[in-house]
């Protein structure tokens, strides 16, 4: 599925695995959180970029032991309206320090654009029907914030607003 | 150029600024393109619902609803006639004012929404996240920077967690709404108690500003009222702190069943754990980030210095002499002011509750008076109250007699303030698409029959509320008496609770017995009272009688065979 990051497509490197296939030789790969603690020694070991889906119930910190060798980390969105991920998504970087790639995958809308990419997102993973041009409204629409975020935050306004920097 | 040369000079309200400007502008624009979305086609009902909500446009029995923020229900006189010039260009030549200080427009049509919006940013104000499951808009103290009482300015505070909630990246997806009361002066005048959080401000030994911070109070189907969780969390840390709340909430919120969302679920099932949970992620933040600087204190407490006032003396003798004259004067001056620190001054309630009318609404006409007369008497300023009354926060005690008279030439010196007929309702049947029964009417005909000013005075101080289902939005719970519509095999009945309060000593209301019909229930509600005046101490308010004597006497003057 398509992938944007900052609003703009880029390539996908890594290939989602199920959980009963095999991982491919020497290519990136996004497993589940059952399979990176059931496997967890093998698939540190591999040499190559390693992805895990987080399930947006689950507390970030079970990634703790791994976060070193995570390339990705895909939270997923069941329904647009669950934000529990807005929240996992800061953890990871506030609490974990994590500065590799935070993916939102699943229901997600053009309009949460802006607020995805300032919780610590650093991609979207879209439909392959989405309007792309909407998606870059949705970032652009508002360019001012009135809260400190994790991300995208240009030098403070004054008061307790910001400019977002964007793209 | 001034840009605020049209704002009263003296009116203290939040003023904005370009950037604040340019903020709306992109909004409504956002918003303007949402909607021909959803006109297109483009959007689904399901997709375009939270879009419309975060913009306060909700879809009711007859028409959408525009709930349109009143940032702690205060406002500047060129606002509120901005506010008659909407009801009067796409409603129907009203307003209705609501328990959280907002007001409501009943008859929007979606394609005039857009228009509606521009026309609220010409005076800095929105809908934005009046509905939805978001931070709500932050309710405060009507008399807030004018009440002997107040240790802390509210508004202030108010202000900045208006800000940091605007738009909050992290919490615009909770798991249900979310409303957040503050106050600053020891007797609590906005409920804090039955809040998602109530914020208590207040000052240490030292003179610092701090918080007490309650959270998990609300009403609704689980009434509750809410859990002290933090003491005195000092001013710098009132923003990170309040984040690690919701944080908390927003990941551990129930999101599978819609009566179970609230965070007073959460709270009640962890317990103390909420508390360490709060704590924790308190403990990790970056706290720098989020520390509240007292730069931005200051430069947001100077839009709410106070206003010239002149050197007066209390009570008056001209003042004396009108009471003196003039009984009906002498009843709205008991009920419809209120002390003020300045000597000399007085803020007045102005009722919304004309005996048979419709609580909390207002006629375009009246808006416009309203206006011209806090250009004449208050500063330019004015405040929505949470019991559905507007309030002039800084009127001169020599002006009273000139303002009860200019009041009562348009229908607004109904001297009942927090008395019997100061009724709380909710809009009910008359135009809610969840209601079981009617609200509205049940007011109006309670009001009818308690019209009689020396029996209401007799009476005192009395609160009913009513809703018109569980959904509590009259705040059945917490009236002295409280109504709570139900349908009953297709027929509307009416539950009482008595003995709620929504102050200081917060409590819900008891149940007390089998519920009344649409007819009789105004005959109960007159039982109620009677049975209350008989047996009450002198100056004991309804649930104070209640709370001593118990339910057993009202019980019986209730459902004893004749
Ligand atoms: S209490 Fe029920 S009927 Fe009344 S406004 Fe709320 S949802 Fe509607």
């Amino acid at each position: 599925m398509p992938l944007l990051e900052q609003g703009r497509l880029v390539a996908d490197a890594f290939v989602a695995i199920a959980d009963d296939a095999r991982l491919p030789d020497g290519a990136p790969a996004l497993v589940s959180l059952a399979r990176l603690q059931a496997e967890a020694t093998a698939l540190l070991a591999r040499n190559a970029q390693l992805g895990v889906l987080l399930p947006n119930d689950t507390d970030p910190s079970a990634l703790a032991p791994f976060l070193h060798r995570l390339s990705l980390v895909a939270l997923r969105f069941p329904k647009h309206r669950d934000g529990r991920a807005f929240t996992q998504a800061r953890a990871l970087r506030e609490h974990h320090g994590f500065a590799g790639e935070i993916r939102a995958t699943g229901h997600v809308l053009p309009d949460q654009h802006a607020f995805l990419l300032r919780c610590g997102f650093s991609t979207v993973e879209v439909a392959e029907s989405a309007d792309l041009a909407a998606w870059q409204r949705g970032l652009h629409a508002i360019p001012i914030a009135y809260q400190p975020a994790v991300a995208g935050d240009a030098t403070p306004l004054g008061l307790l607003r910001r400019h977002v920097a964007v793209g | 150029m001034d840009q605020h040369a049209a704002i009263p000079p003296h009116a203290r309200t939040y003023r904005y600024d370009a950037v604040d400007r340019d903020f709306l502008a992109a909004r409504i624009a956002e918003f303007r393109d949402q909607v021909q979305r959803r006109l297109a086609g483009e959007l689904t009902e399901d997709e375009f619902k939270p879009l419309r909500l975060m913009n306060g446009l909700y879809l009711q029995l007859h028409a959408y609803m525009l709930r349109v923020a009143i940032p702690y229900g205060v406002l500047d006189s060129r606002q509120l006639r901005q506010l008659a010039f909407i009801a009067r260009r796409f409603d129907r030549g009203f307003g209705h004012f609501t328990t959280r200080q907002n007001i409501q427009f009943n008859w929007t049509k979606l394609e005039d929404a857009p228009d509606m919006l521009a026309a609220l940013a010409e005076v800095d104000m929105h809908a934005i996240q009046t509905s939805g499951n978001c931070i709500r808009n932050v309710t405060t103290d009507e008399f807030a920077g004018a009440a002997a009482d107040e240790l802390v300015d509210p508004r202030v505070y108010a202000e900045i967690l208006r800000q940091w909630s605007t738009l909050h990246p992290e919490f615009s997806y909770l798991p249900r709404k979310f409303k957040i009361a503050i106050t600053g002066a020891p007797h609590d005048r906005v409920a804090a108690k039955v809040h998602d959080i109530g914020v208590i401000a207040k000052r240490n030994a030292e003179g610092a500003i701090g918080f007490e911070v309650w959270v998990g109070g609300g009403l609704g189907r689980t009434p509750v009222v809410g859990t002290l969780i933090h003491d005195f969390v000092p001013e710098a840390e009132l923003l990170a702190y309040l984040e690690a709340v919701l944080r908390v909430y927003n990941v551990l919120g129930q999101r599978d069943n819609i009566y179970k969302a609230r965070i007073k679920i959460l709270v009640r099932d962890l317990g103390d754990e909420f508390r360490d949970l709060v704590e924790a992620e308190f403990a990790a933040m970056p706290r720098g980030r989020y520390r509240l600087d007292p730069e931005v204190v200051q430069a947001i407490a100077a839009h709410f210095a106070p206003p010239a006032f002149a050197t007066l003396v209390d009570d008056p003798p001209a003042l004396r002499r009108a009471r003196a004259e003039d009984r009906r004067f002498a009843a709205w001056c008991a009920t419809s002011t209120h002390p003020h620190r300045t000597p000399g001054y007085a803020s007045v309630v102005i009722s919304l509750k004309p005996i048979g009318g419709i609580p909390g609404d207002a006629s375009a006409e009246q808006m416009e008076a309203v206006a011209d007369l806090a250009d004449r008497f208050s500063f330019g300023e004015i405040r929505v109250s949470h019991v559905q009354n507007l309030v002039l926060p800084h009127v001169r005690q020599e002006d009273l007699p000139a303002l009860h008279a200019a009041l009562d030439a348009h229908g607004l010196a109904t001297p009942n303030v927090g008395l019997v007929t100061d009724i709380i309702a909710c809009p009910g049947m008359d135009y809610c698409a969840l209601a079981t029964a009617r609200s509205i009417p049940v007011a109006q005909r309670i009001s009818e029959r308690f019209a009689d000013l020396d029996r209401q005075l007799d009476i005192g101080t009395l609160h009913v509320n009513i809703s018109g289902c569980i959904n509590a939005c009259g705040h059945h719970h917490v009236g002295h008496i409280g109504l709570l519509g139900v349908d009953k095999r297709g027929e509307e009945v009416y539950q009482i609770t008595l003995g709620g309060s929504a102050t200081n000593d917060a409590a819900i209301g008891e149940l007390i017995g089998p519920a009344f019909s649409y007819d009789a229930v105004v005959d109960a509600v007159e039982t109620l009272v009677r049975t209350y005046v008989a047996h009450r101490t002198q100056g004991e308010l309804f649930k104070d009688t209640y709370r001593r004597i118990g339910p057993a006497p009202f019980k019986e003057a209730l459902y004893a065979p004749a």
